[in-house]
């Protein structure tokens, strides 16, 4: 019988690599039996779906996020144009 | 002499704030965004003669970005201060992972049920807490959470330029997956109910 903490394990690597027959068995049976692990593998799901959302689309949650400051903008102009200059 | 529209002007002016924005969900750290910005920028002038034109210009810089971007984080794993530090990595927060748990190996707390993720609102939400839940975990769990949750990087690679065995990366993923949940329990249905005060 797998334990949460277990079970929590199989969940993550789930994410990460396939799980073989037994592993998938045993982590299925304790999610029938067990609500706090369904909701704990909900959570798991949850923040991996919106981080490979972001990871699809990362400039669609800019308001968030600011732009290039000026310095940056300034120091990457002039690097640029001493590259073009060194051409 | 190189036309108007592809001058390095035009690019920074046009293009900067989302490069920018792109590298900074995939690195989390601005003086990285702004390298991998410059680095695109300096291949970009050198392989201008290679742009073909048949693809937009954004898309065909963005390209480039993310092979930068790639690079800049195997150096940045490389560094000793990341891997090199006191406490091995696979040792790396055990405790709290410890405590989630109590002395039959269950759930020392109820979970928290929180819905689906549908809405582009809590994307946006999400985004904030989970970097400021990023910033709580040992660096070295959020770096490999971020190569492979955010840049998305297979296990394989990430164990290669990390130097650690599948089998320690899995353990570490676990140990970052449950201290984020950890956090997001304060944070993400805390702040839904401050929001609704």
């Amino acid at each position: 019988m797998l334990t949460c903490k277990d079970a929590s394990q199989l969940m993550s690597q789930s994410f990460d690599r396939r799980l073989g027959l037994m592993e998938r068995a045993g982590l299925r049976f304790h999610l029938v039996i067990c609500k706090s692990c369904q909701l704990a593998y909900r959570q798991l799901d949850f923040m991996h779906q919106l981080c490979q959302r972001i990871a699809a689309e990362p400039v669609a949650i800019h308001p968030m996020q600011p732009g290039l400051s000026a310095e940056a903008g300034e120091r990457i102009l002039k690097e640029l144009h001493r590259k073009q200059d060194g051409q | 002499m190189t036309d108007k529209l592809s001058s390095p002007e035009h690019w920074v002016a046009q293009h900067g704030d989302y490069l920018f924005r792109f590298a900074m969900v995939k690195l989390r750290d601005e003086h990285m965004a702004e390298d991998a910005v410059q680095e695109t920028l300096l291949a970009a002038l050198q392989g201008h003669n290679k742009f073909s034109g048949d693809a937009a210009e954004r898309t065909w810089l963005v390209g480039i970005l993310k092979h930068k971007i790639v690079d800049l984080i195997r150096k940045k794993v490389r560094e000793p201060t990341l891997l090199n530090v006191d406490e091995p990595m696979e040792f790396a927060q055990d405790e709290v992972t410890e405590a989630m748990f109590d002395e039959t190996s269950h759930w020392a707390a109820p979970c928290q049920d929180w819905g689906s993720p549908d809405k582009v609102l809590e994307q946006k939400r999400f985004w904030q807490i989970l970097n400021e839940c990023l910033r709580r975990l040992p660096p070295q769990l959020a770096m490999l959470y971020s190569l492979r949750e955010i840049s998305g990087m297979d296990t394989e690679s990430i164990c290669k330029d990390l130097n650690i065995s599948p089998t320690n990366s899995w353990v570490m993923l676990h140990r970052a997956r449950l201290g984020l949940k950890e956090c997001f329990e304060v944070h993400w249905l805390g702040g839904v109910q401050e929001g609704a005060r």
